[in-house]
């Protein structure tokens, strides 16, 4: 190993490698459990619903709201709201997933090629990119969308892919311009290492972190384009998903009967499926970018408020030392001293972090 | 000029796909605008379908390349062909009738919008951790929601329970659309909800990618320097920090113009707006095909008309790319 080998955002150093979940940035935690969440319904959901979704009752004209029966009501024709969430997440989460793997694979392959390889081709599909992300996706979807006599969720998750790669393929294209140039790119080239082995084995692993803030931020663009679509009444409305259910409601004049249990369930599932991939996509953000970190704590160091611009804190003997990174990082040190040496992961952390190696 | 340029090309080559594109979908997908409207009046005979390709310029004569140039060449007289929806008029003279609303609805609430969510962001970067700061956290919720979803519950509360604002539509029904004080006061009650909710949902973007650029340059020995030497507080943030920080949100307003765009035809048809969204929609719904390609064709070119004024404000904003030193 030379020392000249410096990754750049992904790759943390080699000790550090195995994180600990509670490591990682609050925000990108509560993200990574609300999105879970949602994956494991879309899984188990069909399974667990107590009712068929598209089950009707002729006797009832109304909906009817929240009873133990039917624990989020039911829609004008007998439906069981419930049962059409747990069964409609899977087609909703389905549909942003497979956009965002199809969406990512080509942000994957046009930014790194183009970042790559320069030249006329780098000229080429940056044209692409930046036309194709100018183009207004909404309205071509629709008109794509309104031309096609049926629109599978499948069909939806690949036009959505098609239109929803350009973004992350100028980030990976502008990432792969400044790892090119690094040193131990030129070391593997003058190993004589074929490109496509450099692009795999050296460029991509160090922008994995980017490679999936992309990939979340598509396929929060996917669900919430399909969930829109939808809506509209273009996308899928044979099957259950969040997105014919706010169709149907909307059909079935849910607001103007006050019927709240029927449009607000999945409207907020949408909402805080959308906010955990936001959340998700601060954190690997924070992770890239540690100035973003740590907002509140900064700002009070030993109970006093510092404007972020302001000369570096001194602590005083004898205040009290209270949140803040570094007075965490003060406090930890004088306990550690007053112990004295200790094998717990979280000590050999703070040795790691101040002193720039690690045995463990 | 190299930066204008090479936007200028970028710009010419999306209008070129969307010209093929809108060329090549009706060709790739079966059916047609006279197959619809053969379908919609039953009472047509068979033999009518080629009097109305005729009557439509739809008819697949000639070569393909042959078809091409003369779509272009149509579309550069103007010529988007006839509405089957509104049949005999024109899908442009349609066009004209909506494009108005949306412009002016649209555009006034994404500038309103786009500066109010930077100045929010500089002074939450500011005041780190401070209230407006602490905001953040809903801020991504309403960044999280469908914008429909909320635009539906706004109508709900403002309109359905609080009777605040009317429930849809550009202008009040009894009135005659013209230049008088009745109709353009209606006009205006009738969009301060819709605006609203198009200001409150697409704000928080702005605001959180101007805090976060914002801090980062907040950290810039520059910034220190400024205020070593004893400047205001006001005008280290203005004219030292956000000076620099607003430009990668200039940047950005290229690219979330086409959100804009999604945003707003969801709005027009949430609000029954008079506007080129909610006639794109009764065009799909109608299978009206060459109103729905003229629709598209003119929101893709007003989009790039648009992105072409971002480029210039931020030619004036940044004078490394008037020099011509594109890194």
């Amino acid at each position: 190993m030379t020392t000249s080998v410096v990754p750049m955002t992904a790759a943390p150093p080699v000790g550090r490698s195995r994180r600990k979940f509670s490591s990682y940035p609050f925000k990108a935690r509560v993200g990574a459990i609300i999105v879970g969440l949602f994956v494991f319904l879309a899984i188990f959901g069909p399974y667990m619903a107590p009712f068929d979704p598209s089950a009707t009752k002729d006797t009832q004209a109304y909906p009817i709201g929240p009873n133990l029966t039917h624990l989020l009501g039911t829609t004008s024709i007998g439906g069981d709201v419930l049962s059409q969430m747990l069964v409609g997440i899977r087609a909703t989460v389905f549909v942003g997933l497979t956009a965002g793997v199809i969406a990512t694979f080509l942000s994957v392959i046009v930014g790194v090629s183009s970042g790559f390889l320069g030249g006329a081709s780098d000229e080429g599909l940056s044209l692409l990119t930046n036309a194709v992300l100018v183009l207004p996706a909404l309205p071509l979807l629709v008109v794509i969308l309104g031309y096609l006599p049926s629109a599978s969720n499948l069909v939806t998750a690949f036009v959505l892919s098609v239109l929803g790669w350009p973004w992350g393929a100028r980030v990976i294209r502008a990432q792969t311009l400044s790892l090119r140039r690094r040193d131990f790119v030129a070391a593997a080239r003058e190993t004589g290492e074929s490109t496509w082995r450099i692009i795999i084995s050296e460029i991509i692993p160090n922008e994995v972190s980017l490679i999936a803030a992309s990939f979340v931020g598509t396929v929060l663009y996917a669900i919430l384009t399909s969930v829109a679509l939808t809506f509209l009444g273009l996308g899928d409305l044979s099957n259950w998903s969040l997105g014919s259910m706010l169709y149907w409601s909307q059909n079935g004049n849910a607001i103007t009967l006050g019927a709240w249990w029927w449009y607000l369930p999945p409207g907020l599932a949408v909402a805080f499926l959308g906010m955990g991939l936001v959340l998700l996509n601060f954190g690997l953000d924070e992770l890239g970018n540690p100035r973003l970190r740590d907002a509140a704590g900064q700002r009070k160091i030993a109970g006093h408020a510092w404007r972020p611009a302001d000369p570096t804190p001194v602590v005083r003997d004898g205040e009290p030392l209270r949140r803040g990174l570094v007075a965490r990082l003060v406090e930890r040190i004088v306990h550690l001293n007053k112990k004295g040496p200790s094998t717990s992961a979280e000590h050999s952390d703070i040795v790691a972090s101040t002193k720039g190696d690690v045995d463990e | 000029m190299k930066f204008i340029t090479r936007r200028l090309a970028t710009y010419a080559f999306a209008a070129w796909i969307a010209i093929t594109v809108n060329f090549f979908i009706p060709r790739l997908i079966p059916g047609n605008a006279a197959e619809a409207m053969m379908a919609k009046f039953h009472s047509l005979q068979p033999a009518a379908l080629h009097a109305i390709e005729v009557e439509f310029g739809i008819g697949h004569q000639g070569s393909l390349f042959h078809q091409y140039i003369q779509y272009i060449d149509n579309i550069f007289h103007g010529n988007l062909g006839i509405s089957t929806n509104f049949y005999p008029a024109t899908v442009t003279s349609v066009l004209k009738q909506t494009l108005p609303w949306t412009l002016i609805l649209v555009g006034t609430a994404t500038v309103i919008s786009f500066a109010l969510g930077t100045i929010l962001g500089i002074l939450a970067a500011w005041r780190r951790g401070g209230k407006l700061d602490q905001l953040l956290p809903a801020l991504t919720f309403l960044q999280a929601v469908p914008y429909f979803f909320l635009a539906l519950i706004a109508v709900e509360v403002f309109a359905v329970h609080w009777h605040v604002f009317p429930i849809g539509q550009g202008y009040s029904l009894g009135l005659a659309p013209g230049w008088t004080w009745g109709f353009i006061q209606s006009a205006f009650y009738h969009s301060i909800l819709p605006a609203l909710t198009l200001i409150v949902t697409s704000m928080a973007g702005w605001m959180l990618q101007m805090r976060n650029v914002m801090i980062t340059t907040i950290g810039e020995d520059y910034v220190l320097a400024a205020q070593a030497k004893g400047l205001s507080n006001r005008r280290v943030v203005w004219t030292y920090a956000a000076r620099n920080a607003i430009l990668p949100n200039i940047a950005g307003f290229a690219i979330s113009l086409g959100f804009v765009v999604a945003g707003a035809l969801v709005m027009e048809f949430v609000f029954s707006y008079p506007g080129v969204g909610y006639t794109l929609y009764n065009a799909v719904t109608s299978d009206d095909f060459p109103l729905m390609q003229g629709i598209f064709l003119v929101i893709s070119m007003t989009v790039l008309v648009a992105n072409l004024l971002a480029d210039v404000v931020y030619l004036i904003a940044d004078p490394r790319t008037r020099r011509g030193s594109e890194s």
